[in-house]
């Protein structure tokens, strides 16, 4: 791979940026400042064949017009919406990303925010860390997160690995998606409001399309309720953010746990005061373990492609 | 026929409370018994207890360690039958003494187990997973300056060891599977219904495990179980959860090895002298706190009232209790 021009987008893991550095010929366009990042970009587009990025920055149309020998992009992620795809299509260019390595962690993370929230786990430790144990006494009465009723947007991978790790507790699970899924015994709702009624906690794990963009707005908050939980581990765009701030400030929303905001990495500060609600910055598949295998499968997919192999988890 | 006297309370539904107690459950309580409240009278408790020991024949603990019902108290109500607790633990009460003196204890039952499991597995989320500490950071407007935050640790393949696989441990047991993790456990007997890996010390469990979730009775038996060696065997990227009681863990120790990088982390809902908490451990990353708080749900204490309420209904129509406690 020595001679493979590898264009990486961002710091993603230096474990992956070392052995990228150590195999391949390595670009690192963020150390390029932006306003020579243009001619950098034409110096040297003859070698650039292959693409590095997440679902943060991709490959969109300016940067792949500027690589007229980009071959494939291979993403540090499993999300895809910031590749256009369209343009990848017609240019024959390959894609690919790291599904599966990262489903347990994403799923982990539903339902330790799930627990995080109706338990305020992080809120109680604020308590305890500011004294006010000794001086104000016992910390609140939480609502109970087993034997609830947990409704999940998107039965994919993740959304089913949500779905049985929440069994464990005892919860009930029902979903919404497209279409209803075979080989579930889960209570399919094709319509997402009554789904939002039903349910205690609603799981937002469906990926980010045209059709799904603010697919949690106004409508599906207020019949979430007052005693209803948002949980959040999609993209920051599948909720209409504004809604859900005043839905939570004026109490019509139960509380939220956040993984992903429309405007990463600004999280509106009018959430910081409010105890019904965690927030993590976009730590879906922040651990060593999956940082390290999502950095494999990105390693493993290059070779593929150098190799003329069938790529092993393409996209496009 | 009630005189109104200080020897009142020959009214037969009287039960004693020594302290007060959920404002909620006092209502609902005096609604249906009579209650007598040592700490509304001017006397010295026992002069109190000597004066109304004849109406005494339920008692009525709040467990938040202000009193331990002791051989002193027991023998100052002789006519005492039962006491209702609304705890699972019972360090609070002299249980041998009152098996002495033919005293059934009923505890919680069962009411509280689900919201101290889900509690524990919420706190080991948290430590592996950081959430607390990101969460602390967001609010303190770090995301967009300092960037890329320090990466938890995987849930599914951590080695979980549970020390006391009671109706608790179980149930922590029971979420920790379906996340993948390896399960294994030391408890007084070995539990041939359950597939999990039994360990015959809290040493040997603590040797073959990433973490440590400390869910059993605290008794003279396991005072401090989670001892030196105990974190010596679970070693330096150990993790332990607490949401037993705070001396079953030698927190002094704990608290020493988390300043010297000598542990991983830990999640804990008790401690040794509650409320007060060790002060090195509010500046730590690595550590989860809770005040005591694993059982305080609206659903779970809706139904602990009504089982407490169940309890002394029955006591007093001479039928059997709900939950009382059978094993020590």
């Amino acid at each position: 791979m020595e001679s493979l021009g590898v264009l990486l987008m961002l710091p993603l893991n230096p474990y992956l940026e070392s052995e990228l550095d150590r195999r391949c010929k390595l670009f690192r366009l963020w150390q390029i400042p932006k306003a020579s990042r243009k001619d950098f970009l034409y110096a040297n587009s003859p070698s650039i064949r292959a693409l590095v990025g997440n679902s943060a920055v991709g490959a969109d149309a300016d940067i792949i017009d500027a690589l007229p020998q980009l071959e494939i992009v291979v993403l540090y992620s499993v999300g895809f919406d910031k590749v256009d795809l369209a343009k990848c299509r017609s240019r024959g260019i390959r894609v690919t990303n790291t599904p599966d390595v990262l489903t347990d962690d994403v799923a982990d993370l539903a339902i330790a925010l799930s627990i995080a929230t109706m338990r305020k786990i992080c809120s109680a430790d604020r308590y305890l860390r500011s004294a006010a144990w000794k001086t104000k006494g016992q910390y609140v009465f939480t609502s109970k997160f087993s034997g609830k009723t947990v409704g999940i947007i998107g039965l994919g991978r993740i959304g089913s690995a949500i779905a049985k790790r929440a069994e464990a507790f005892g919860c009930f699970i029902c979903y919404h998606s497209r279409t209803e899924k075979a080989n579930t015994t889960y209570k399919y709702y094709p319509d997402i409001i009554s789904l939002a009624k039903e349910c205690d906690v609603l799981v937002v794990a469906c990926p980010l399309i045209a059709e799904t963009q603010h697919i949690v707005d106004r409508k599906v908050i207020d019949a979430l309720g007052s005693n209803g939980v948002l949980i959040n581990i999609g993209r920051g765009s599948h909720v209409d953010e504004a809604e859900l701030i005043s839905a939570l400030v004026e109490g019509r929303l139960g509380g939220a746990g956040l993984d992903v905001f429309e405007y990463e990495p600004h999280v509106p500060g009018i959430l910081f005061s409010l105890d019904n609600v965690v927030l993590t910055p976009h730590v879906g598949s922040a651990t060593v373990e999956t940082r390290r295998a999502m950095a494999d499968l990105v390693l493993r997919n290059l070779e593929a492609h150098v190799m003329n192999n069938p790529l092993l988890t393409p996209v496009l | 026929m009630a005189d109104g006297s200080a020897k009142q309370g020959r009214n037969p539904r009287t039960v004693l409370l020594l302290r007060p107690t959920f404002e909620a459950l006092e209502d609902v309580l005096a609604k249906r018994f009579h209650l007598l409240r040592a700490w509304e009278s001017p006397l010295p408790l026992a002069e109190f207890l000597a004066a109304h020991a004849t109406a005494i024949r339920a008692l009525f603990i709040r467990g938040n360690g202000s009193v331990f019902v002791d051989a002193e108290i027991l023998s100052s109500l002789p006519n005492l039958e039962i006491i209702v607790t609304n705890c699972v633990g019972l360090d609070l009460i002299d249980m041998a003494e009152c098996a002495k003196r033919g005293v059934a204890v009923a505890n919680a039952g069962n009411v509280l187990t689900e919201d101290v499991a889900e509690y524990a597995v919420g706190l080991l989320m948290d430590v592996l997973r950081r959430i607390s500490s990101a969460d602390r950071c967001i609010r303190a407007g770090l995301w967009p300056i300092t960037g890329l935050f320090r990466l938890g640790s995987k849930i599914g393949g951590k080695r979980v060891g549970i020390v006391g696989l009671g109706h608790i441990g179980s149930e922590v047991a029971k979420r920790l599977d379906a996340f993948g993790c390896i399960i294994s456990y030391y408890s007084r007997k070995q539990k041939p219904s359950f597939s999990y890996t039994f360990y015959p010390n809290a040493r040997t469990l603590a040797a073959q495990n990433d973490v440590l979730i400390v869910c059993c009775a605290l008794n003279s038996d396991t005072y401090h179980i989670i001892d030196k060696d105990v974190m010596d065997g679970l070693g330096k990227q150990g993790i332990i959860i607490n949401v037993g009681r705070g001396a079953l863990v030698d927190e002094k120790e704990l608290v020493r090895r988390l300043m010297q990088g000598e542990i991983g982390g830990a999640g804990l809902d008790v401690f040794d002298n509650e409320p007060a908490v060790p002060r090195e451990l509010f500046t730590m990353d690595k550590v989860v706190l809770s005040p005591h708080c694993a059982v305080y749900t609206q659903e779970s204490f809706a139904d602990l009232f009504q089982l407490i309420v169940d309890n002394l209904e029955a006591f007093f129509s001479n039928r059997p209790l709900v939950s009382k406690v059978t094993e020590v």
